[in-house]
């Protein structure tokens, strides 16, 4: 008789669920008295990836805290989704004040809450890629150079989704937006342009710094808990597909978060102060494809004349597994 | 105790002694001296139980002192001119989410071309804000305002700027006698959030308002506004009763003769010329006045001590029967005149009064008695327009003649 070993994953990507682990290591997710930090009713569209996230991140974050979450948000789609007067999705204590100034927002709250010794209550800011990596970059360095006590959240959909698909400085090489439409000689975002938030927090050598996917939503909760087990400046970079401005089925979110891992477009990485921790290896590798071609941003890389594009894409994603030695090649 | 001080010291340590819980702010002269001051205070333990944090941008030193209002704690910050400017969106946003901040603007022009000198340009552009402005008139007077700003921002939900004449007050050494922090103690009330990020009562704070919506919340924001003037007189008048001197208030009055200010001094006469200041030009005038009034001139000074709310009834009471008032400005508005002229024009309507703006001391142009003495004489001789320049070079700026290597001065 041939016996079949088959495993079943309780964690990570491929995880069917955590029946078998200890009540303790389960997801915040999978217990019936979950926070539910963003609760029903909010406008978010089918298959948002941010809200997804937000979702996980601030629950995760709300039971690390002891129920004692205060949150700053930046102006972008998590908040106007969210919180359309006279109601509001959040369950934390929760302020919006402008789109670039959640980081320094979150820093007056910390600074306050510290003068009232009040250093139990935890402080996290979040905020899209636009209030991150562009207008509110400088808010959110300020607030990691002076090391204050602030988890900052950046959900990247790579664009300006809530004013209608238009490029920011995170937004990919090739894409079509908005304002860099697929037209012309050098079609969508040009190559070579752009800023890697995730290096840049690095670079302020802050205790801890980490990127992760809605596919590995386990690996999000654990960066969410060791970010709040740490005290002072840390920074989570969460890639959120976004059906609407990616043109990208709406039930294709989890799947182009792991073929973004996958393919080596988008490492996920941990580092404190400065030094690079942790990197998720691939566990099967995908060619760029698998990520591009679902997605209508990059419908004429796959028309004639796309070549090029295309393969300045594979070169991208082996330069980060050279970089961060995504196939363990080098251990 | 009277001592001679700075009036940056003087308003540092005043708003130490009103023990704010977060300060924050970003450098810009000339207003500097405060906030260095308070970085000593706060390294010290003079200012205690408080956050004293440097930031990168006057920007975030707005949005710090949001997040730390809102935070449940007193927040205060300063700043200036561009700085001012810089931080305009996140003005707005404090006064619409109804943050008791207060703020010093050690008033400055804004460039282009840049000048770090004192007029009124800066403050003017924050005039629709939603933020008190107070003008103080010395340091004496700045000093006490803060006092009065977060008694009476607190109590309303609205932020408060308290606005002093840059390098002319802030670099000014003048004799001042500070409110104690027992005596502030005393008067100004713990501070009591009326909304705040509390775990126990969990608040969502800075929804997005639609156009159902929006109108009402600002209609609700112009009551709470019209509210303030009785708010910001009835502290004055509790500050008058604590302390013994005059502070703030909404229209400062001055006696005819000795050109001191005097609450009960009467309204004008249909006889006088009325000049209304607000800052520190009002000490320039009380010095221009007094000998013309000794010289029988009809002439009377008025005062503007909260800019916003702009106390439209208690300046028509105090401009009585006159129907001839000259207003010295500094800012202007540009194509137009003054920027207080035109408040004042606004609460004179229907009053048939003839109006002068007088501009004077843009970017720190000295603003000199002989020039206001000579500007009153042409308004009573029927000889001033309806929009002059206090001391305008005529021919325009000075430019270097052919190969000369600097401007003659």
């Amino acid at each position: 008789m041939t016996t079949v070993h088959i495993p079943f994953l309780q964690t990570g990507t491929l995880a069917v669920g955590g029946r078998l682990l200890d009540d303790a290591e389960r997801s915040v997710q999978s217990h019936a008295d979950r926070p539910s930090s963003l609760t029903k009713g909010h406008r978010a569209c089918q298959g948002c990836a941010e809200a997804l996230a937000a979702r996980w991140v601030m629950d995760t974050a709300v039971e690390a805290a002891d129920g004692k979450l205060v949150v700053a948000n930046a102006t972008g789609c998590l908040e106007v989704f969210s919180t359309l007067y006279p109601e509001s999705a959040w369950k934390p204590p929760w302020i919006h004040s402008l789109f670039a100034n959640a980081a320094a927002v979150a820093t007056g709250i910390a600074a306050s809450l510290h003068a009232q010794g009040r250093d139990d209550v935890r402080v996290l800011a979040q905020g899209g890629d636009g209030g991150t990596v562009d207008i509110g970059l400088a808010a959110v360095s300020g607030m990691f150079e002076r090391n204050d006590d602030v988890l900052y959240v950046c959900y990247d959909n790579q664009g300006y989704m809530n004013t209608g698909v238009q490029r920011s400085s995170a937004t990919p090489a090739s894409a079509r937006t908005a304002t860099t439409p697929a037209v012309g000689r050098s079609p969508g975002q040009a190559f070579g342009q752009g800023k890697s938030m995730v290096k840049i927090a690095m670079a302020h050598e802050i205790p801890y710094v980490a990127s992760a996917t809605v596919a590995d939503l386990r690996d999000l909760e654990h960066k969410v808990r060791t970010a709040m087990s740490i005290r002072g400046a840390r920074y989570l970079h969460v890639l959120v597909p976004c059906p609407v401005g990616w043109g990208s089925s709406s039930s294709q979110s989890i799947a182009l978060s792991r073929a973004a891992v996958q393919s080596g477009i988008f490492p996920v990485v941990e580092a404190r102060a400065g030094e690079l921790t942790d990197v998720q290896r691939i566990r099967e590798r995908a060619d760029v494809e698998e990520y591009l071609r679902p997605q209508a941003r990059f419908a004429h890389l796959f028309k004639p004349g796309g070549e090029d594009a295309l393969a300045r894409w594979r070169a991208l994603a082996d330069a980060n597994i050279r970089r961060y030695d995504l196939l363990g090649e080098r251990s | 105790m009277r001592e001679v001080l700075e009036g940056s010291q003087a308003v540092a340590r005043t708003v130490a002694r009103c023990r704010p819980g977060v300060v924050c702010a970003y450098p810009i002269s000339p207003q500097t001296h405060i906030v260095e001051a308070l970085s000593v205070m706060a390294r010290t333990g003079e200012l205690a139980q408080c956050e004293y944090v440097n930031v990168e941008s006057e920007f975030s030193a707005m949005s710090v002192s949001i997040g730390a209002s809102a935070g449940g704690s007193r927040a205060y910050t300063a700043t200036a001119s561009q700085g001012l400017l810089y931080m305009a969106e996140a003005v707005y946003n404090a006064a619409g989410m109804g943050l008791p901040i207060v703020m010093t603007v050690a008033n400055r022009a804004v460039g282009a071309p840049i000048n770090i000198w004192n007029d009124h340009s800066d403050a003017m552009a924050m005039r629709d804000s939603g933020w008190l402005q107070l003008f103080a008139a010395d340091n004496q007077e700045a000093a006490d305002l803060h006092v009065i700003a977060f008694a009476a921002a607190e109590e309303l939900g609205m932020p408060a700027m308290v606005c002093m004449d840059g390098f002319v007050l802030t670099h000014a050494s003048d004799v001042v006698e500070l409110p104690t922090a027992e005596q502030i103690d005393a008067f100004l009330p713990p501070y009591r959030p009326t909304q705040a990020l509390d775990i126990q009562n969990p608040t969502t704070i800075g929804t997005m308002a639609g156009p159902e919506s929006f109108t009402e919340t600002k209609y609700l924001q112009h009551l709470r506004f019209l509210d303030a003037t009785g708010v910001i007189a009835s502290w004055s008048d509790r500050f008058r009763e604590a302390f013994g001197r005059e502070a703030g208030g909404l229209v400062a009055r001055y006696d005819p003769d000795t050109l001191d200010r005097d609450r009960m001094a009467p309204p004008a006469s249909s006889d006088d010329l009325v000049v209304v200041a607000m800052g520190s030009v009002i000490g320039t005038l009380q010095a221009a006045l007094e000998p013309m009034r000794a010289a029988g001139i009809p002439v009377r000074l008025v005062g503007i001590s909260s800019f916003r709310p702009f106390p439209g009834d208690a300046l028509r009471e105090a401009i009585g029967d006159s129907r001839h008032v000259m207003v010295i400005d500094r800012a202007l508005e540009l194509g137009s005149g003054g920027v207080l002229t035109g408040c004042v024009g606004r609460a004179l309507a229907g009053t048939r009064s003839r109006l002068h703006s007088v501009v004077a001391g843009l970017g720190g142009r000295p603003i000199l008695e002989a020039s206001l003495q000579e500007a009153v004489r042409m308004a009573l001789d029927g000889e001033l327009g309806r929009l002059e320049f206090l001391d305008l070079k005529e021919g325009g700026v000075p430019t270097p003649a052919a190969g000369a290597t600097e401007v003659a001065r």
